[in-house]
């Protein structure tokens, strides 16, 4: 079978042009996304607030509005409950934030089971992109103009953010701002990603495009791109992927991602595990 | 000498605590446009809170921060303050080049998207060149020795064109061309009237080129002309010891308590 037919067979059925299309979309934007969470050292906090959704979801789903506002009232109550605790008490702030999000993750598993609808858990754990309405569809495109357009005109203020916080104070940005605008992204990013992969794999998608890119790339510009390609390829190969072999489709698509890391890890031009051990050789 | 337009900063009987604890305590400064402060203390002693304090990043418990007579929330708009930080505070992985880094001085001045106009990449390059940078622009940060990683932050510094500088440690790490250059450029700017800040445990640099000094230990010790505050009888009360066992032992001033941290 030959490539281009590899890839048109399946858009023959409605359902792959719609998974095709928002896995495209979900790529791009989380990639973005990753590559600030990469460099703010957020994954943690990632992992956290993409739990934390989950009863924020399924509230937002029994009073019948998007879900995104569910996600992004908990999501940003779960990251000033981790900075209440943390400050308030002695405990440490990893064991905080394993705490909180579990809490709220456990919070929407009772609130599913004692839901009377047709809400499908597993849908919301490990995603169902190749079965997405078109109310989801366009809630996913909603989502990801915002986040697009707001880092496109924050990005040099995030990334400045992100770097030197201080210096960024110093000369009048608000950095508390861009704090909880980084945080509100993440948390409506952790929606769109839970349509395509689950809420459990969704902080992949929010971490290893960016690691990805970082190993690949000393000039942000150039990172965020890598992060991008990286994002699109694996999430529509890993879309296909699926589809042929009939097997989950979060799970490909991440497979997929983590093997652009270890490609990634073993070949970067620079970083890579190859060029340092010929450096080294070459030293010795 | 003190008529009111010579003095940049005012501290006013700060008081500075951080969950209940005292970090510095009725601090009263008023600092002279055109001089070199050396703030000298212990760690833990409230340097880094005086500075926070004049970046206006603390609310003070008691007192206020003027500069050049205006409060704090009214300066931080117009880049005054520019700080240049410790090398430990940088993460010099970031895929940032030096270029970069200095353009990120001129923020302040640009529209929301910080599109840089001609003369921001003018005053960039100008900061470049005033601390021999210029070659390594287009550096990424990591790839820097010390001294350039230094320079590189003081260019930043420049190109934001604050009248009030505060630097943290500046001389840690850095070789002897580096100390040189980065002294002369600190002559050269407090003769064009700013105000420079150094915090540094290094006493010797205080008394080559620092015309003020600050002794500072949970609260201001005593500041004024160094010829006259730089004593004996002052250095010990900062350090909390006698000044034979800091001169000989200047590596256990390093590993003085933390107390306030």
């Amino acid at each position: 079978m030959d490539i281009l037919h590899w890839f048109t067979l399946p858009l023959q059925h409605e359902f792959m042009v719609k998974a095709v299309l928002v896995s495209m979309v979900v790529g791009v934007v989380c990639a973005v996304l990753s590559c600030y969470m990469t460099l703010k050292g957020w994954a943690l906090m990632g992992d956290a607030v993409s739990h934390a959704v989950l009863p924020g979801v399924v509230i937002a789903y029994i009073l019948n509005i998007p879900f995104a506002i569910g996600a992004f009232v908990f999501g940003v109550s779960s990251v000033i409950a981790i900075g209440y605790i943390k400050e308030k008490t002695r405990i440490r702030e990893d064991t905080v934030i394993g705490l909180v999000f579990t809490g709220f993750f456990a919070l929407g598993l009772v609130l599913i089971s004692k839901t009377p609808s047709n809400i499908d858990l597993t849908h919301i754990l490990f995603g169902n992109v190749l079965g997405i309405s078109d109310q989801d569809i366009i809630q996913t495109l909603i989502i990801s103009a915002i986040t697009f357009v707001t880092i496109a005109i924050l990005r040099k203020d995030l990334l400045l953010f992100c770097f030197d916080p201080t210096h960024a104070r110093s000369i009048g940005l608000n950095t508390g701002m861009l704090y909880y605008t980084l945080l509100s992204l993440l948390s409506l990013t952790a929606v769109a990603g839970l349509q395509t992969v689950g809420i459990i794999l969704v902080v992949a998608m929010l971490v290893t495009p960016g690691a990805t890119a970082y190993l690949l790339s000393d000039r942000f510009d150039y990172m965020m791109l890598l992060a991008i390609a990286s994002g699109v390829l694996s999430s529509v190969l890993g879309t296909y992927i699926s589809f042929y072999l009939d097997a989950a489709t979060g799970g490909c698509i991440v497979v997929l991602q983590t093997l652009f890391f270890v490609a990634a890890m073993i070949f970067a031009p620079k970083h890579g595990l190859l060029v340092r051990m010929r450096q080294k050789q070459a030293a010795a | 000498m003190t008529t009111s337009e010579s003095i940049c900063i005012e501290v006013e009987n700060v008081t500075v605590a951080y969950h209940n604890k005292v970090a510095l305590h009725g601090a009263n400064l008023q600092l002279r446009t055109g001089s070199i402060y050396g703030l000298v203390g212990m760690n833990g002693s409230g340097k880094s809170t005086l500075f926070k304090a004049i970046m206006g990043f603390v609310k003070p418990v008691t007192g206020r921060v003027l500069i050049k007579g205006l409060p704090i929330h009214k300066v931080q708009k117009s880049s005054l303050v520019a700080y240049v930080p410790q090398a430990e505070e940088v993460d010099w992985n970031f895929p940032v080049s030096v270029w970069d880094v200095v353009m990120m001085g001129r923020y302040g001045y640009m529209n929301v998207l910080r599109i840089p106009r001609l003369k921001d990449k003018r005053v960039v390059r100008e900061s470049l060149e005033r601390v021999q940078m210029s070659e390594f622009r287009d550096r990424q940060i990591g790839e820097l020795s010390g001294g350039q990683k230094k320079r590189a932050f003081l260019a930043r510094a420049l190109a934001q064109q604050a009248t009030v500088l505060l630097l943290d440690e500046p001389f840690t790490g850095v070789d002897i061309k580096t100390e040189k250059t980065m002294i002369d450029l600190l002559l050269d700017l407090k003769q064009q009237g700013h105000t420079i800040l150094i915090s540094t445990h290094d006493l010797a640099s205080v008394t080559t080129f620092c015309d003020q000094v600050i002794l500072i230990n949970r609260t201001i010790l005593a500041y004024g002309d160094t010829s006259e505050v730089f004593t004996e009888d002052n250095l010990s009360q900062t350090f909390g010891g006698a000044i034979s066992d800091l001169s000989l032992n200047k590596s256990q001033l390093a590993r003085s308590p933390k107390e306030a941290l």
